[in-house]
């Protein structure tokens, strides 16, 4: 079963369309990313999915059902989206910006139920905040303020979970942490996560599902080891490279043509090739 | 989270948090209040005890006092604190909506809307219709110069920045307007109009004071019920829309009540600015960035600050007594140049 669909759908900002008449089906319990060349439309395409942008023409149905029928609070019980580089005001505690996820369920009289005091602990202890919480956002690290805004939207206790580039300026050791981190939600929780990603060796180590796209439609879709091929990623990306397997985990790991320093011998080359 | 104690009844209908340090504080400044009330009951061309004004206020008093503190002073410290209860927090939502610290209502061109409905009144109007409708006109001239800020930034939705560059543009219009009216009315209205203009509680009458309080009593409540949402907004707007809110619903309701609160203020007080760009800032720094906290410690703190200026104003340069505006813009200009430096990096 999906939990997302999207049934003919067109997107596009003022008369110029970024993704034409696409069907898509996300799977459910499942990590898709989605990749793509720089503008391809792949933010554009998250962000119609949790409702920021609306389509130009076509539905998009949320467990089955269409969201324009929904209110946007309903939604937001069902799906959260954690945009690209969000900001948060000055002098917010950690804590502060964890419990705005539980907007969606309360009401004026019941602003601090139980439930809202266990998922926000939940969300801390799973995001490794519990000693962070009473700190500001803007004196954590770039990875702890992304750890931050992700128990965010874990708070928001949806099954969807919608990232835009969760890594986009983090270091590598906190690349890896953050995808680890959304890798066990996926794993032990059994929620749908949905992310944007530009590190192609990354998304097929942690992706269930890669949705490429090119040119407004969908190129291929499917699990990395069946679709990633030089093939796909000359016409996605118009680069030449070489796939082989990731040595420790197996997946396909692409390795870029071009320029650079060469100090192996000739041979290695050949079984690459 | 030892800092904090949730209520909640039994069956899980009602619940709240609240944060013990913020409780402390919003009970110190309610007593910070009473007492620099209790001191502007006392200061003025005649000291009177600040024991014997307690006496008073609390119906133990001889009756000498009745002139000068009933009909004198009482109203006239009252609406010191409801005129600055109004524009914190006016000042505390229009920042929260445009997310920008420097936002406030004389910044951003709703101030100087209302003293155009109010100078359209002293100098059309006055002497053929009662001055009690000045409120209104001033309130109205607030309100258009919002909707026209508003439909001007408008492009499918309003965002902040817009809003601010709209605002300020708007501002130096509506300054304009208020030159070009009173170099064209005669010499007594062109000072009666730069009295007003200034900001001063002078001659504040309990009329004045019932006229005010139903605005204070409505909006401030109401904007209880957005703080919520104003929490949630700060986080962006994509983020506030994930979190499920209407933002344009929510932004219009919000500049609507500081609207009305910036408006009545300035038609009861005219033109005391600085108080909507300070009081949230104190606020802020004392009990952080909830909201539900900052609407009444930006209301008490902002009455503080309007009484005492009040104070000063009548006292330091006796017999004169000076519009409490200019002690206000006195402390709120520097302190605005020193958010502009500390935010010059942003």
């Amino acid at each position: 079963m999906s939990a997302l669909e999207t049934a003919a759908l067109t997107l596009g900002y003022g008369g110029s369309y970024v993704i034409e008449d696409l069907n898509l089906e996300i799977p459910e319990g499942r990590i898709t990313v989605l990749v793509g060349s720089n503008g391809c439309g792949k933010s554009t395409l998250l962000r119609s999915l949790a409702r920021l942008l609306k389509p130009v023409s076509g539905g998009i149905l949320l467990d089955g059902d269409l969201v324009g029928s929904l209110s946007t609070k309903e939604i937001a019980r069902r799906l959260a989206i954690l945009p690209q580089g969000p900001i948060a005001p000055e002098g917010l505690t950690v804590s502060q910006l964890v419990k705005q996820g539980r907007y969606p369920h309360q009401s004026w009289l019941k602003q601090w139920s139980k439930e809202d005091e266990d998922v926000v602990q939940q969300a801390l202890e799973a995001t490794g905040l519990m000693d962070f919480a009473e700190r500001t956002v803007d004196s954590l690290s770039g990875g702890q303020r992304q750890r931050a805004w992700i128990a965010m939207t874990l708070a928001q206790k949806t099954n969807i979970i919608l990232l835009d580039e969760p890594t986009t300026y983090l270091d590598m050791t906190h690349q890896i942490d953050i995808l680890d981190l959304l890798f066990e939600l996926n794993e032990q929780e059994n929620r749908t996560v949905v992310m944007v990603l530009h590190d192609l060796n990354l998304a097929c180590r942690y992706a269930h599902h890669i949705v490429a796209l090119y040119d407004k439609k969908i190129y291929a879709q499917g699990k990395p080891e069946d679709i990633v091929n030089a093939r796909m990623v000359k016409d996605v990306f118009q680069m030449n490279c070489d796939i082989a397997e990731d040595p420790l985990f197996g997946t396909p790991m692409c390795i870029p043509h071009g320029k650079g320093r060469r100090i192996n011998s000739k041979k290695q080359q050949s079984v690459l090739a | 989270m030892t800092n904090f104690f949730a209520v909640r009844t039994k069956s899980g209908a009602i619940s709240f948090q609240f944060s013990k340090k913020t409780t402390i504080i919003i009970s110190c400044l309610s007593l910070t209040a009473v007492f620099v009330f209790i001191l502007s009951l006392s200061a003025g061309s005649s000291f009177i005890s600040p024991l014997a004004v307690a006496g008073h206020v609390f119906g133990y008093g001889d009756g000498s006092y009745d002139f000068v503190l009933n009909t004198l002073r009482f109203p006239r410290a009252l609406m010191a604190f409801m005129v600055g209860a109004a524009l914190g927090v006016a000042g505390l939502i229009l920042q929260g909506i445009i997310r920008n610290p420097l936002a406030s209502p004389d910044i951003i061109g709703i101030t100087s809307g209302a003293s155009v409905g109010a100078i359209i009144f002293i100098v059309y109007l006055m002497g053929t219709v009662s001055l009690n409708w000045l409120p209104l006109s001033a309130i109205s001239g607030a309100a258009v110069s919002a909707v026209f800020i508003y439909l001007l930034s408008w492009k499918k939705g309003v965002t902040p920045i817009r809003l601010v560059l709209m605002g300020i543009g708007v501002a130096a219009l509506m300054k304009a307007f208020v030159t070009m009216m009173l170099v064209m009315s005669e010499a007594a209205i062109t000072t009666k109009s730069y009295l007003w203009l200034t900001g001063s509680l002078y001659g504040a009458t309990w009329m004045d004071v019932y006229a005010m309080l139903p605005w204070l009593l409505v909006f401030i409540p109401v904007t209880f019920l957005y703080t919520r949402t104003m929490n949630v907004s700060e986080l962006g707007d994509d983020v506030a829309k994930s979190l499920g809110i209407n933002i344009e619903l929510q932004r219009f309701m919000l500049l609507f009540i500081s609207v009305v609160l910036a408006g009545s203020a300035v038609a009861f007080a005219g033109g005391i600015e600085f108080i909507g760009l300070i009081a949230p800032h104190i606020g802020r720094m004392i009990v952080g960035r909830s909201f539900a906290a900052l609407v009444p410690v930006s209301a008490l703190i902002g009455g503080i600050m309007v009484m005492l200026a009040d104070i000063v104003a009548r006292t330091a340069f006796l017999p004169l007594d000076i519009p409490a505006g200019v002690f206000t813009a006195a402390i709120g200009a520097p302190f605005f140049i020193y958010l502009l430096y500390r935010n010059r990096n942003n």
